[in-house]
């Protein structure tokens, strides 16, 4: 496979997740204090590298068809939960994940928290913030760079489309020093939803002995097919007359980082 | 006990997620197909989108159905 359609689907995946983790670092940092908040970051992306160096090359000792069938159930799993969620908030049933009020929400729960110096950093609750946010963030990145450069023999096109995300979002948000509020996340999501799931559908199914007619070729038919299903799905869910209905009850979980 | 807990429940929720019927149906679907390939001997590169399709269409079905009476 060209290295071009992988590089762009951890691009966008990893900017969603980016926008993400932007919006808990910028919180933590302009309502409270930037060395604790840097200090969270640099220590969390030291957990991230610690995590990707000991599990990517334990994956890649796998023989192709294992890793393929265990990685492919892992990727569609995953892409269906985000296809999940991209159509119920596409649909009215989920609130849309809105990063002015993610970030508004944030900066409260930071204004009323004590400041407490703990381990050598001097305000805790920063730190602890933006640990946590690039970390959850930041797993997810690391999956799909993982599983997708793992797949396609290719972990160094993963890495550039990650880094390329995070790059872009890091001066994008220095720049306007607010969350990124104008990324059409839910569309973006929705995008990475039929990736993920056609790649792991593709994949898994390669794993468990079949073979595709047309070979890679049968991504080109898989991908399309899976966003018309998708969209099929908003269609008829909007067609039940719910576009309007209230967003999240309590059987859904609620907006969390990373979700 | 408590930490086990929570590291468990955090990855459960990171691969899972909201609906565990999806990963059931999921990897029901690759152990059929890994079925019908080796054992029947049958082409069946279709039952997994099928599967993803239904899981996708069953899961949001549930998480809305509920919200319409």
């Amino acid at each position: 496979m060209n290295a071009l359609p992988l590089i762009l689907t951890v691009f966008v995946a990893c900017v969603v997740e980016a926008v993400e983790a932007l919006t808990i670092v910028l919180a933590a940092g302009l309502t409270r204090e930037w060395k604790s908040t840097f200090q969270g970051m640099g220590a969390a992306i030291i957990v991230l590298a610690v995590v990707t160096a000991a599990i990517g090359p334990a994956i890649s000792f796998l023989p192709l068809t294992a890793l393929r069938l265990v990685i492919g159930a892992l990727l569609a799993i995953f892409g269906l939960q985000w296809l999940r969620k991209a159509v119920l908030r596409a649909t009215g049933y989920k609130a849309l994940h809105d990063e002015a009020s993610a970030y508004l929400r944030e900066v409260a729960a930071a204004e009323s928290a004590t400041k407490e110096s703990r381990r050598g950093v001097s305000d805790w609750y920063s730190f602890t913030l933006a640990f946590k946010g690039v970390l959850l963030e930041g797993l997810e990145v690391v999956f799909i760079v993982i599983t997708f450069g793992d797949n396609q023999h290719n972990i160094g096109a993963a890495v550039i489309g990650a880094a390329a995300a995070i790059v872009v979002v890091t001066i994008t948000g220095i720049a306007v020093k607010a969350p990124l509020t104008k990324v059409p996340e839910n569309w973006m999501k929705f995008a990475v939803g039929v990736m993920l799931t056609s790649f792991g559908t593709f994949w898994g199914a390669e794993g468990a002995g079949v073979a595709w007619p047309g070979n890679d070729a049968a991504l080109l038919v898989l991908i399309p097919l899976v966003a018309l299903v998708a969209a099929a799905y908003i269609f008829w869910l909007r067609g039940r007359g719910a576009d309007r209905a209230a967003p999240a009850s309590a059987s859904e979980s609620p907006e969390v980082v990373g979700s | 006990m408590n930490r086990i807990k929570s590291f468990g429940a955090f990855w459960y929720d990171f691969v899972i997620g909201d609906d565990w019927h999806v990963a059931v149906i999921v990897v029901a679907g690759l152990i059929v197909t890994a079925l019908l390939a080796h054992v029947a001997g049958i082409p069946a590169w279709w039952v997994l989108p099928l599967c993803v399709f239904g899981a996708l269409g069953w899961s949001l079905h549930r998480a809305t159905a509920s919200r319409r009476s």
